[in-house]
């Protein structure tokens, strides 16, 4: 059963087009990756998705409704389905709050007073392995990557069907990176949870999600499960970004795809293929727009593309 | 290079998180020389004009003809005015009458600044302008001018002064306080409250006011002195509160009228403005530091 | 052989903190050789700014100075003069830091400020200023001359990273201090700067000390690497030893929760348990035991001292004494 179903979604600020068109869909139980490197407009989707950022046109279809444009007001419903993590682990918690108070927030905001929030404050902290003595804590008092378990746990708090994770794994270190991701996955099979995440990231991708799509400029230009993408990528920004992660290897092979020069201005997109003005492998025909092909569930927009 | 010891590095070890927020900044601005000065000032202040009824050696408004015009003595430590009234005492009283305009006008226009000036920073563009648009032009008639104007209208008392103070204090802190919403309202916990589905009133009221109340408090204690000199200013000009109520304004007028004969009269209405807006400025600028641990640092 | 470039020796340096005395640095020592790539790895928590702070001689005020020394082309630093030190700033040693939209005044065009750096030449502006152009040219930005008119905020974060490269390299440093420079950066333009620094080192022949937490970049850039934790060296040696014969169970750790280093999926990630010990608080023994897995009972009673585990290679861990009978 298909949870969340984006369909040719489009954003622009004044004369700045973010998003130039995004599809994909999350089935139920599915956790989707997106990847792409600053200025993709990975966060305006997220954001957009949950109704925090201006999508002008497009669907974005939740359960079969769609709930693009909606106001703060129409979207309240749909908040205890869909949750959304931020980027920043401690600068997402709201400073003069405790621990107790923020992962309770969501009964306090959606009138489930009657609840001990105590006792939820609790068993929320004890999902997500933090000790309960925490809750009296505030923000600043936090680890980073204790701060991100706080963000975890509040945004599980109603227990949604949707989780959008916005770099679930920035500003923390490689030790407990993993950390998380594990809890992650564990709290996915738990509670069965649907998951976007975006990320910059490749090498977590890998560990967490069933499909994924890869970002450039407003726009998938590939898509396939995990598998595929790592394995048989086809698109050539695909192909940079995987050999582009140095590997803790002082003897690996560096057959690299070093892309030149810089990713062009969102005010002046190249025309035809918009990867073309850093593709190694352009060619005359890129010129033209590239459609979006599907095969087998392993999607590329190129006119030539990898094997 | 940013300061290398990191909020990691320091890991707060949980014991002194309960201690109220209160006492901690009463005890870091105690720490401080000026701050502590500024701490005395304000609570003698604050003790003269809670019992000033209990102090007061003599009637403030009682007359003694036969003593009038006295120097400094010890049944009269000020001396008397031209109607033989203690002017120590008067000088007492005139704190509560200092208090009573200062802490309502201030109070009540970071209050409504706070108010307007989230509503502003928060809401849609055209309420932000309109709003804006308003504080300009009230901050553009000058204080006095105003303060004339309104006299005018509806005569001298208590009200008229804390009226007028407040009305020109309320865009101060309405511009101060949309700037720190504007800064705020797209930070991530704020759009994270959004995605969770936080009502206005909750955000602006739970999560928004506490960030930026230090800020304002800051200003308030440094607004206080000012208040009180514009009291004692438009007493002076006799568009304040109306004799024989004391006031250090009215204490100054009557010094001036006879400064030839008795000058310690001026310099006793003087001193206490003076004491007072220093203390409050000390306080002020403490508390500045202490609440906002960013200046602090660059001590 | 000749003296080492850089040298540091044992040193140690406390924080006054309301806390306590916060333990940032314990005796620290390593060396830079001339020429050569030292790559210093560690977690948030590990002393790196505060080492970096230390060899510049920029310590903050509560900072105090236990004990140690560092010499710097034989000369002692700690002894130098404010004047003295001033004067090696930015010209013997240089820094790239991990935000070049901090490190870049805003409001001045990257040419003034790339020419107000060489203030310490005499030679006339309009040389100042090609030479500005032949830096940004070697960093590989195109059409230098136009883009030395333009500001900062023109500049994508790539660049702007490669203006600083060449910033830093204007005076032809010998002692190049990379704060985690690629930190910030997306992945394609991450490698980009680490080939660029690969050629400019090869070129300049400068020594830099590469301070990251990414294994990866290590690995890829230095020849030896220091690993750092909670303000101690815990491993230190060639840029092989340290990947293929790592001596120290967080050395060991940490690179097997390098994600990069999982090639299949996993379905349980390596961790490494636990949080950095509070600094402000003493500590008996090593300073990892608290979350090692290969935990004896000599790591709680005394620091383990260093020993060679192989060629230029020592680790710091009980574990490696294995002749001692305990």
């Amino acid at each position: 059963m298909t949870l969340l179903s984006v369909s040719n979604l489009k954003t622009s600020y004044g004369k700045t087009t973010v998003l130039t068109g995004v599809s994909f869909h999350i089935d139920e139980g599915e956790t989707y990756a997106l990847v792409g490197e600053s200025g993709s407009g990975k966060t305006t989707l997220i954001r957009a998705i949950a109704g925090l950022a201006p999508a002008q046109d497009g669907l974005i279809l939740f359960q079969g409704k769609n709930i693009r444009g909606l106001s703060d007001r129409k979207m309240r419903p749909f908040r205890k389905d869909i949750s959304l993590m931020f980027q920043d682990p401690v600068g997402s918690l709201s400073p003069r709050l405790t621990v107790g108070g923020l992962i309770t927030e969501p009964y306090r905001i959606q009138g489930m007073n009657n609840r001990d929030l105590n006792a939820e404050a609790i068993r929320l902290l004890e999902m997500v392995g933090l000790p309960a003595d925490m809750a009296g804590r505030y923000p600043f008092q936090l680890s980073g990557g204790q701060a991100r378990r706080v963000g975890v746990a509040r945004a599980l708090a109603l227990e949604p069907k949707l989780l959008l994770a916005d770099e679930p794994t920035a500003g923390l270190d490689v030790s407990v990176q993993g950390e998380l991701l594990n809890l992650l996955n564990d709290l996915r099979d738990q509670l069965g949870l649907s998951m976007l995440i975006i990320t910059h990231n490749l090498n977590i991708v890998r560990h967490v999600s069933d499909r994924m799509g890869i970002m450039y400029l407003g726009q998938l230009v590939e898509e396939g499960t995990t598998e595929d993408v790592f394995h048989h990528s086809k698109h050539p920004y695909t192909r940079a970004l995987l050999s582009a992660s140095p590997k803790p290897d002082p003897h690996a092979k560096m057959d690299r795809i070093i892309l030149q020069g810089d990713p062009p201005s969102l005010l002046k997109r190249p025309s035809g293929c918009e990867f073309r003005s850093r593709c190694p492998f352009a060619k005359d025909i890129c010129k033209e727009k590239p459609e979006w092909n599907e095969t087998h569930g392993h999607n590329v927009r190129c006119f030539i593309p990898l094997s | 290079m940013s300061d290398p010891i990191t909020d990691k590095e320091t890991k707060v070890k949980m014991s002194d998180h309960r201690q109220s927020e209160f006492l901690k900044i009463v005890g870091g601005v105690a720490k401080n020389p000026l701050g502590l000065i500024g701490l005395i000032i304000v609570g003698v202040f604050v003790f003269c004009a809670l019992f000033a009824d209990w102090i007061v050696p003599h009637d403030p408004v009682g007359m003694n003809i036969k003593d009038r015009l006295q120097g400094p003595s010890t049944t009269y430590f000020l001396g008397t005015d031209q109607l033989g009234r203690d002017t120590f005492s008067r000088l007492i009283m005139g704190s509560q009458v200092a208090l009573k305009v200062a802490l309502p006008a201030v109070f009540g226009a970071m209050f409504i600044g706070l108010t307007l000036g989230m509503i502003a920073g928060y809401g849609p563009r055209w309420l932000d302008n309109f709003l804006s648009l308003i504080f300009d032009t009230i901050r553009s008639f000058p204080t006095v001018m105003f303060a004339l104007a309104v006299v005018a209208l509806v005569g001298p008392s208590l009200q008229t002064v804390v009226f007028v103070v407040m009305a020109t204090s309320i865009p101060i802190y309405g511009r101060v306080a949309r700037t720190q919403t504007l800064a705020l309202r797209n930070s991530e916990f704020i759009l994270a409250e959004r995605s969770m589905g936080a009502s206005l009133f909750r955000i602006l009221g739970i999560h928004m006011m506490p960030n930026i109340i230090g800020v304002l408090s800051v200003l308030a204690a440094m607004d206080i002195p000012t208040v009180i000199a514009l009291e004692a200013g438009l007493s002076f000009l006799g568009l304040g509160v109306k004799p024989p109520t004391p006031s250090w304004g009215s204490l100054l007028k009557d010094g001036y009228a006879l400064i030839r004969q008795t000058p310690w009269l001026i310099v006793a209405g003087g001193l206490p403005i003076i004491i007072a807006t220093l203390g409050f400025t000390f306080l002020g600028e403490t508390l500045r530091d202490v609440v906002d641990p960013r200046l602090r640092k660059n001590r | 052989m000749t003296a080492p470039l850089l040298q540091i020796d044992g040193v140690t340096i406390d924080y006054n903190t309301k806390k306590g005395n916060l333990r940032a640095l314990r005796d620290i020592s390593f060396d830079v050789n001339k020429g050569e790539i030292v790559g210093i790895v560690g977690e948030s928590g590990c002393g790196k700014s505060t080492l970096i702070s230390t060899i510049l001689q920029l310590l903050p005020q509560n900072a105090e100075w236990k004990k140690g020394a560092i010499n710097f082309k034989g000369k002692n630093l700690i002894a130098c003069s404010e004047k003295e030190m001033r004067d090696m700033r930015g010209k013997d040693i240089s820094v790239i830091f991990q935000d070049p939209m901090q490190s870049l005044n805003p409001v001045i065009t990257i040419g003034r400020q790339m020419v107000d750096i060489q203030h310490r030449s005499t030679s006339p502006y309009v040389e100042k200023w090609q030479k500005a152009i032949d830096m940004l040219s070697m960093v590989g930005i195109a059409d230098a001359e136009t883009r030395l008119k333009q500001h900062p905020f023109e500049f994508s974060g790539g660049m702007l990273q490669r203006i600083a490269i060449a910033m830093a390299l204007m005076s032809r440093p010998d002692l190049l201090i990379a704060d985690e420079p690629t930190t910030a950066l997306d992945a394609t333009l991450e490698v980009e700067i680490i080939k660029r620094l690969k050629d400019l080192h090869k070129e300049m022949g400068c020594s830099i000390l590469f301070i990251s937490h990414h294994l990866g970049v290590i690995a890829e850039l230095c020849q030896r690497v220091v690993v750092m934790y909670a303000g101690s060296v815990v491993e230190f040696g060639s840029v092989d030893e340290i990947f293929f014969n790592p001596k120290h169970p967080y050395t060991r750790r940490l690179i097997e929760c390098d994600p990069g280093h999982i090639k299949e999926r996993a379905k349980r990630l390596p961790t490494i348990p636990g949080e950095i010990p509070d600094l402000t608080e003493a500590l008996e023994g090593c300073i990892f035991q608290e979350r090692c897995s290969e935990i004896i009972a000599k790591c709680k009673i005394s620091t383990p001292h260093f020993v060679s585990v192989g060629q230029n290679h020592q680790a710091a861990c009980w574990l490696n004494h294995n002749q001692e009978p305990e």
